[in-house]
């Protein structure tokens, strides 16, 4: 049986990309993968008593060395802030190319913990920040010190000690431009020193809470238990930076869809699913209630989209435990038709997610895939015609074409970048100032202005000629020559409308990081937990592949 | 150092903010990075030409012909190069094509890099008493490049190069006479076993 890719117009619908779940093809997992062979060292700590200072972690292969560098620093409460604007963190990360020398360690102490404000060179290839989730800092420092383990509750409705306010790579603020690295074959996977940089903060908070409190309490003070800490992640807050991202590199956002829906599609086609595969989809989706019931958010929105995935994928269990067998021919393709008949956009997804467990097979090869060299797509090919445009846009953009852009509602908001920070914002066009400064990340409402004056034009004119008249549609002209060869590429939404919710752009992004626990603090931004139940870099060697679903939240 | 991701990011908004569309100041982020790659002043000529072109009407050229003149200021080195990207699939039939008075030609140097790899042969760009060579965006070769690049220009020609050897079919031979001097003749019986031995040809 031949399966069909899912149609684009339904998959890339705003709604549905934030119903995206994490799976065996999130950066995060895939970075485990291919760095579990790796030697983990911790080279230098030398922190002081009350756990400020320096510590160098690394990951070597052969000649191959990535050290991240981490400055804690004290601040005060009223600093603290998780926001763009702040400027001062608990502590200070970056991940240097190689063993960075005491000259390296002194100028990254120098420009680290400065983040924006500060420069950093092509030998540094990430950088971050971390604030500490205080209450639960120092209830585990407390604990620790007086020769017990932290209340586990607490930490499970937290789930991490610090939280990231932000990663940067590829050439921000100096540091290494992402060709002079692109070839390596371990970073073959996008965001792989990203999530290289935020695994070996989690175990910097691990060591400095230790640290802490046997200082504070030297005869008394015990470790934190191990199964403890591998069932604490590393928080992040993620505002508007991200949604832009996701528009601004089509070919990226096609790969990384494409190869889920490729897996899906994949999938499906089994004609026989062994028992042991069937048994291990079940169990992960049984054992991933947890992850579920101890998703805590106070948002509205998310509690609702929450409580309606609890009760879908519990009357999931009820068809498959009841209704279901698995000796049927195609059954992931039944499960799949069963899915979009009876169940809501965020549980066919995490559904989704799930199928992939029991198949390496199909998903390894994929993660290799979900890199893009943009560079190759950027050149607009001028000597096609006005007609082959407007067949592109007919065919590519169909719902977008029926948005009547004259109605304020579906122009109500536009995309700005803050001179504050330098962050990309949202506003409202009627009510804020600036909109004459608009990004160009109204896509849908630009190709709709695209598609009118093609049919103005000559069907035989060439895209040259059109250009030579037409220049402020260049960049969706771009854009729908790149949609033509990448079917994923475009939100087939409206990026700019009244009812826009930014957060699903955001959440799209993170189910690839492999991001859990999405806790929306607005329709802007939102809390997310990254790698809570992964193992700890000693056990790297030998791990549970499902550990996703097996954490005790 | 700046990395080429921020001179790309920079030179796009300062384009925008200049005027220029979003479309066309995607490529010349893309064109400057290029130009700061290979070693060329880019972002110092741009900042130079956005200050110019606050007091002075430079010409945009939208359709290229062999020969090309401005009617009174010089043509703006950006619309140019778009235009000469753009049109590259019939411009690069014409013998040679002739300009008159570019401003910043550096700037129109990138675009005419990302031209020769589009078309796929090398491009000579001559102008007043300059040469420089643009091989398939691989690398841009000159007379000129350890010197301040000319803010203007006045008499250009550029010339699609068609794809031949550098060097003569008796040079070629020599040195293929020292290279067949690492191969080893194969014995008869040999030559027997080797693939497709035994074997018609018309089976």
């Amino acid at each position: 049986m031949k399966i069909k890719l899912r149609d684009p117009n339904i998959i890339m619908k705003l709604s549905r990309l934030g119903s995206f779940h994490q799976s065996k093809l999130s950066f995060l997992r895939s970075f485990l993968s291919e760095f579990k062979d790796w030697d983990y060292n911790r080279d230098f700590f030398n922190l002081d008593q009350e756990g400020y200072g320096e510590a160098v972690y690394s990951f070597k292969k052969k000649d191959r060395v990535y050290s991240l560098v981490c400055f804690a620093n004290p601040i005060k409460d009223e600093e603290r802030s998780d926001r763009v604007i702040a400027t001062k963190w608990d502590a200070a990360f970056t991940l240097h190319d190689g063993i960075p020398s005491k000259d390296d360690i002194k100028r990254l102490k120098d420009q680290v913990p400065k983040q924006e404000v500060g420069r950093l060179t092509f030998k540094e290839l990430t950088l971050s920040r971390a604030n500490k989730s205080v209450r639960v800092f120092n209830h585990v420092v407390e604990c620790l010190s007086e020769g017990r383990q932290p209340d586990v509750n607490l930490l499970s409705k937290v789930g991490y000690l610090y939280r990231t306010t932000a990663v940067y790579g590829s050439g921000k603020f100096g540091l290494a431009d992402r060709f002079r690295i692109k070839n390596r074959e371990e970073i073959n996977g996008p965001f792989r020193l990203e999530m290289m940089l935020v695994y070996l903060v989690r175990q910097f908070t691990f060591d400095q809470v230790n640290h802490i409190a046997h200082f504070k309490n030297p005869n008394k003070a015990v470790k934190l238990d191990d199964q403890i800490c591998k069932n604490l992640g590393i928080g992040n807050s993620t505002g508007l930076g991200m949604a832009p991202f996701i528009v601004n590199h089509p070919t990226l956002l096609n790969n990384w869809i494409l190869s889920r829906e490729t897996a899906l599609k994949e999938i499906r086609e089994i004609k026989i699913v062994e028992n042991e595969d069937s048994e291990l989809f079940i169990d992960c989706v049984k054992k991933s209630l947890t992850n579920i019931t101890s998703w805590n958010t106070d948002s509205e929105y998310q509690q609702k989209k929450i409580s309606l995935l609890l009760k879908n994928v519990e009357k999931f269990i009820n068809y498959i435990e009841n209704n279901f067998d698995f000796k049927t021919e195609y059954p992931f393709n039944e499960i799949y038709l069963w899915l979009e008949q009876n169940t809501c956009e965020e549980c066919i997804e995490y559904i989704v997610s799930i199928m992939m467990e029991p198949y390496s097979n199909i998903t390894n090869p994929l993660v290799s895939n979900m890199s893009s060299d943009e560079d190759k797509y950027f050149n607009i090919p001028t000597n096609r015609t006005v007609q082959e445009l407007q067949d592109i846009i007919e065919i590519k953009y169909p719902n977008i074409l029926d948005i009547n852009f004259n109605q304020k509602e579906n122009h109500q908001n536009f995309w700005f970048i803050s001179k504050n920070k330098e962050e990309p914002r949202l506003a409202d066009r009627f009510e804020e100032h600036g909109s004459e400064l608009e990004q160009p990340l109204a896509v849908a409402r630009d190709i709709k202005k695209l598609y009118e004056k093609l049919l103005s034009e000559k069907n035989n004119s060439s895209i040259a000629e059109f250009l030579s008249l037409n220049s402020e549609l260049r960049h969706v002209v771009r854009r729908a020559f790149i949609i033509e060869k990448f079917p994923y590429s475009e939100i087939q939404d409206n990026t700019i409308s009244k009812n826009i919710v930014p957060i699903d752009m955001l959440r799209l992004k993170l189910s690839f990081f492999g991001a859990l626990k999405f806790d929306p603090r607005s329709d802007k931004w939102l809390r997310i937990c990254m790698f809570q139940g992964a193992p700890l870099p000693g056990e790297l060697k030998s791990y549970d592949e499902q550990w996703v679903y097996k954490a005790n939240n | 150092m700046r990395s080429l991701s921020e001179i790309e990011t920079t030179a796009k908004r300062a384009s925008r903010a200049v005027g220029f569309s979003w479309g066309n100041s995607e490529e010349v982020g893309k064109s400057i990075r290029l130009l700061e790659m290979f070693g060329l002043q880019g972002i110092k000529n741009l900042n130079h030409y956005y200050k110019e072109k606050e007091t002075k009407n430079f010409e945009d050229l939208n359709l290229i012909s062999e020969k090309n003149e401005p009617s009174s200021e010089a043509f703006c080195p950006i619309i140019l190069g778009i235009s000469f990207l753009d049109q590259i699939k019939l411009i690069e039939n014409f013998d040679s094509i002739h300009f008159k008075k570019i401003a910043h030609p550096v700037i129109f140097l990138s675009f005419l890099s990302r031209a020769s790899e589009i078309s796929g042969k090398k491009i000579h760009f001559k102008f007043d008493q300059n040469e420089i060579l643009l091989n398939l965006n691989v690398n841009i070769s000159s007379n000129i490049l350890n010197q301040e690049f000319p803010k203007f220009a006045n008499e250009i020609e550029i010339k699609f190069v068609n794809n031949q050897d550098n060097f003569t079919d008796s040079e070629w031979n020599n040195l293929y006479k020292l290279a067949e001097n690492t191969f080893v003749e194969e014995s008869d019986s040999l030559k027997q076993g080797a693939a497709g031995a035994g074997l018609t040809d018309n089976d």
